[in-house]
């Protein structure tokens, strides 16, 4: 069996002033390959997990290990935030820039690679998501399907080992989430997306894991199917 | 549709095809130079080139109107209040004020020398695309804060401006109407609260999301600009125009008008 990516081991976590942690001892890993939905009502801390792993939040008590290595410090998160994508739920929230191209080469950019170069593999990543022409829109101008495409672009161009997606199907239209399938199911990298959509899951994931204050509990997507 | 626009950057005047660079640098020593200016002829030539400018900018002058009303609604009130407070000889008497010919003087130059700012900056400034000003202020190694400080304003500006509008409608939607009360004064400060709030928290946002894209402190700019003849011919014009005022501010401050 491969060495898992992502492993927590015993993560104890909760939000300051919160009556409740959101995890109390919680194991999870994630193996190389797969493709899993994680979900779980409002609240039950599938955005944290996902937080906890990029290193914006810190666990009171446990082990992060990412890539076989123990992550506890910002330093060792940097390296993380190079291999490890993540795709925020309001894509407001990550675009920043003001030209689509601008944005997208951003991650290149601080990666070290040289201007033409992230412009290069900023186009790439953009014309493998069916985003030519976009290069020279103004990103706040886009429409909100338009600004999930592109956000993606941006987390795709790193070209990351392992892609987080928080609810990347909330507030958008039939076809923008149909094309969000397509592409998914052609990613070749390791990939846990947060998502309520059951339709949206079945066509992009094999298994989904419930996210529970002190465990995950994997199930396949048919038995979670029955479930329903 | 957002109520933020830019009317002026659009066009496709000789103003508007100039490097940004060459008009930031020449609005902003007119700007320092009218601004000090203490004489008449000075500011008389001063909003006579800035009209020029606008003239070559070509921009829809029912805006440009609109806007100098309102700068010059604040003009108003120094009319009411300068003239009746400032010292010198007195020229009219309305019962017990009266109007000093210096002070009528000193108000008139006032509202020469805003004028003129005002103008040279919308024709110079405004028909810059606010996003190619920041990279523009960039390239000329502005401070990186403030470049960024202005881009990220920008930005984000649309994006509060539609938060505010989700929270007006959503108390309008409830049936709220402003009044004169206590109930009124407390919903807006919730709603400016609730503003304040939500940034912060965006801003923390924004800020995760750089990082996760492995953001360490340096911005890298992809923009470059080229510079034309006609930039180097404007911009020498331009200065040949200071020079002008340098003389008439210098040499000639009393051409027409005596102000002490």
């Amino acid at each position: 069996m491969s060495e898992p990516l992502i492993e927590l081991h015993d993560v104890t976590f909760a939000y300051p002033g919160a009556p409740h942690p959101v995890f109390q001892g919680l194991n999870y890993r994630l193996l190389p390959g797969k493709h899993v939905g994680l979900i779980g009502p409002n609240g039950c801390g599938k955005t944290t997990l996902l937080h906890l792993i990029m290193g914006l939040l810190r666990p009171q008590s446990g082990r992060i290990v990412i890539f076989g290595q123990e992550v506890k410090k910002e330093k060792d998160f940097v390296d993380v935030r190079q291999k490890v994508g993540l795709l925020f739920q309001n894509a407001d929230d990550q675009l920043f820039c003001p030209t689509v191209i601008e944005d997208v080469a951003f991650g290149p950019l601080n990666q070290g690679k040289k201007p033409e170069e992230a412009v290069r593999i900023a186009r790439e990543t953009m014309e493998r998501l069916g985003l030519q022409g976009f290069e020279d829109r103004v990103t706040y101008k886009l429409s909100g399907g338009e600004k999930k495409l592109v956000s993606l672009a941006t987390v795709l161009a790193m070209r990351p080992q392992v892609l987080l997606l928080d609810e990347p199907t909330a507030g958008l239209d039939e076809k923008t989430k149909e094309r969000l399938v397509h592409i998914l199911k052609n990613l070749e990298i390791t990939f846990m997306v947060v998502s309520h959509e059951n339709h949206f899951l079945e066509h992009t994931v094999k298994e989904c894991c419930h996210v529970h204050r002190s465990s995950c509990e994997f199930i396949s997507i048919h038995q979670w199917r029955d479930s329903l | 549709m957002s109520g933020i626009q830019e009317p002026f950057s659009e066009g496709n005047s000789l103003i508007h095809c100039l490097d940004p660079r060459g008009k930031i640098i020449i609005a902003g020593l007119f700007a320092v130079m009218v601004a000090v200016a203490k004489s008449m002829p000075a500011a008389l030539v001063g909003l006579v080139l800035s009209l020029l400018c606008l003239a070559l900018a070509r921009l829809p002058l029912k805006k440009v109107i609109l806007r100098l009303l309102v700068v010059n609604s604040f003009i108003l009130i120094l009319w009411l209040v300068l003239p009746l407070t400032y010292p010198g000889d007195a020229v009219l008497t309305f019962g017990p004020l009266s109007a000093t010919r210096q002070g009528l003087i000193f108000t008139a130059l006032i509202t020469l020398k805003s004028n003129a700012i005002i103008i040279a900056l919308m024709a110079l400034v405004a028909t810059v695309p606010v996003v190619t000003l920041g990279q523009a202020m960039h390239e000329m190694r502005f401070p990186d804060k403030l470049c960024h400080l202005l881009l990220f304003t920008y930005r984000y500006l649309y994006v509060f401006e539609q938060e505010f509008h989700r929270l007006v409608q959503a108390m309008k939607i409830r049936g709220f109407q402003p009044r004169t009360n206590l109930h009124t004064y407390r919903s807006y400060a919730y709603l400016a609260a609730m503003l304040l709030v939500r940034s912060y928290d965006r801003a923390d946002r924004v800020f995760q999301a750089m990082l996760c894209r492995g953001f360490h402190g340096i911005f890298f700019s992809l923009r470059t600009f080229s510079w034309h003849r006609r930039d180097g011919v404007f911009v020498a014009a331009a200065l040949l125009a200071l020079g002008l005022l340098l003389y008439l501010e210098w040499w000639m401050p009393d051409l027409l008008v005596r102000i002490s």
